[in-house]
């Protein structure tokens, strides 16, 4: 089944120099390993393809049913060096939540998950 | 030892809502009010304004906050922690005394004064002595950029707060303290944790950590169930009531708007993190993974279980230097086709700019309404009805940048149709002041408390 994330989680974003850290927290506790299996590194790499320069690091944080990303290079040099509208990255948050996650049928059952639209 | 201390955090940074700090002494009872005024590059703007006046160099906002919450200092001993100071934490400690002896509250404060952590004047003799101040991102040496440092300051721990407070400081000036270590300090010191207690003061950062972006952790800038959030008008900005085993409840006062609750203050959590097993601040590691959050009753979330771990023997150092010049120009396309219009006014821009001779270090274009904040995954755009197109170049040489700005106007004439938004004028050129993160041995560091009365 297809899901989208923003319908089983919400993030925040912010900046530490050229890296935007994304943090994606998921709606139920019981929602956390769907983002933990669907989320890896590669995956979300592959998400932003294009609009970062750097490399992708991923962190747990099973206590706030949360992962954390570092996006190097995403930000045009970031904080005064920066020319995008997003200088401090406050919005790759809902960037993240865009991207859509298969699921399977019995998992998505058991865990009630949302269905894409 | 008094049982549960209350820190209110009334500033998120310098430029929040200026009348924060008198709603929190009002609005309950508390014992601090912590007050964080310095981003990354704020150093550096306080530096030059410094250099243009020796008087000034400190968050001025602050002496306006003083002067609100001065009968809650006097009359009932609410204390102020701040590292409002920026580059010159003795000035900002001197207008502060001239608004409380204007108020008819001379003698009533005891201004801590914390200084040691500008590095500025001491940079060549540290370079000198082996200290590279390398960047932490980069990994060059700070001599590559030293004849264009504007500010350096060592980011400093509780410690200093912590003296300033025992010595009696009802009123703490700090230049680059850590945002947490504003909340910290006076938890460690009335409940005289030690400098190994690592749990109690990885507590004490994490609490700061949750309320140093002001109501970011209490309904601010909160994606889940945002429309269900009351009353952000009058949103209240967070405290903690902390008790002496690191424990700490998460709330605001009564009757105020936005929301306390498990999911905004791990939004919070979150926010400008980095690897969660290791906040790392001068006085100890926090580890973010052993954090629990459970929710206590309306607008309380409980915070527990906090571990942490011995520091390293190196101080953040926050250098800021010049490097070059900036200009954004924007204007708008309307619909149809205002995507593929304001694609072509980018190409003509760029032609214009490269007959001209112009040679920017950097040229980016962003299609506001259309990919600016989520590019190409904001899908097909083709069909907005409007488009920004926001038109920005960054280089050394100031003439260059100076003469793109006057290059936008003449695309309303002379350029694709159905334009319009122009009415600010032509592109602001700004110095770019950009920030060099480094790390420097805590030994040369040393800082100093002076109590001004």
């Amino acid at each position: 089944m297809k899901v989208r994330l923003v319908d089983i989680a919400h993030a925040r974003s912010g900046d530490k120099g050229d890296t935007a850290n994304v943090g994606v927290i998921a709606y139920k506790p019981e929602w956390y390993e769907v983002l933990r299996d669907a989320l890896t590194k590669q995956r979300v790499a592959d998400h932003f393809r294009g609009m970062i320069a750097g490399a992708v690091e991923r962190f747990e944080l099973p206590n706030l049913n949360a992962l954390n990303f570092l996006l190097h290079g995403a930000l045009d040099g970031g904080g005064t060096l920066s020319l995008k509208t997003d200088a401090q990255g406050k919005v790759y948050s809902t960037a993240l939540l865009r991207m859509v996650i298969d699921v399977p049928d019995t998992e998505a059952k058991r865990l009630q998950l949302p269905a894409a639209p | 030892m008094k049982k549960v201390v209350r820190v209110a955090a009334g500033q998120g940074f310098w430029g929040d809502d200026l009348d924060a700090p008198r709603r929190q002494v009002e609005g309950g009872p508390i014992d601090y009010l912590m007050l964080d005024y310095l981003a990354e590059v704020t150093m550096s703007i306080l530096q030059k304004q410094k250099e243009r006046d020796p008087a000034m160099g400190y968050a001025r906002d602050f002496v306006g906050a003083m002067e609100s919450v001065l009968p809650a200092v006097t009359t009932r001993g609410v204390k102020v922690i701040a590292n409002a100071g920026g580059v010159n934490p003795p000035a900002c400690a001197a207008a502060v005394k001239a608004v409380a002896e204007k108020s008819g509250a001379a003698g009533k404060l005891i201004i801590g004064v914390v200084t040691g952590d500008d590095l500025l004047g001491r940079l060549d003799d540290l370079i000198a002595a082996g200290h590279p101040l390398s960047n932490m991102d980069t990994g060059e040496p700070l001599s590559t950029v030293r004849d264009r440092v504007l500010s350096a300051n060592a980011y400093i721990g509780s410690v200093p707060i912590v003296e300033a407070l025992a010595k009696g400081a009802n009123v703490v000036i700090t230049g680059r303290s850590t945002d947490t270590a504003l909340t910290m300090a006076p938890l460690r010191h009335e409940f005289g944790w030690g400098a190994s207690s690592w749990d109690q003061l990885a507590a004490g950062i994490v609490a700061g950590h949750i309320i140093e972006c002001g109501a970011q952790c209490s309904g601010g800038n909160c994606l889940y169930d945002w429309r269900s959030i009351p009353d952000l008008a009058n949103v209240g900005y967070p405290l903690v009531e902390a008790k002496a085993d690191g424990s700490f409840v998460v709330t605001k006062h009564p009757h105020t708007g936005g929301r306390v609750s498990v999911p905004t203050v791990t939004e919070q959590l979150v926010y400008e993190m980095g690897d969660p097993h290791a906040y790392i601040t001068p006085d100890v590691i926090a580890d973010f993974t052993s954090i629990r959050l459970a929710q206590d009753g309306e607008n309380r979330v409980l915070v527990s279980g906090i571990k942490g771990k011995p520091p390293t023997d190196k101080l953040k150092v926050s250098i800021a230097y010049r490097s070059g010049f900036k200009a954004v120009g924007t204007l708008v396309y309307a619909w149809p086709d205002a995507l593929e219009k304001a694609e072509l006014a980018d190409r003509v821009l760029r032609e214009r700019l490269d007959r001209l001779g112009l040679r920017f270090d950097h040229i980016l274009t962003e299609y506001v309404g259309a990919n600016a904040t989520h590019g190409r995954l904001a899908g097909d755009q083709r069909d907005a009805p409007e488009v920004q197109l926001r038109f920005g170049v960054r280089g050394s040489d100031k003439a260059a940048v100076e003469r793109f700005t006057r290059e936008i106007a003449p695309l309303v004439l002379n350029g694709p149709p159905s334009v319009t938004g122009f009415a600010g004028g032509r592109p602001k050129v700004e110095e770019i002041v950009a920030y060099w993160p480094a790390l420097i041995d805590k030994s040369v560091v040393q800082t100093r408390v002076e109590l001004v009365q």
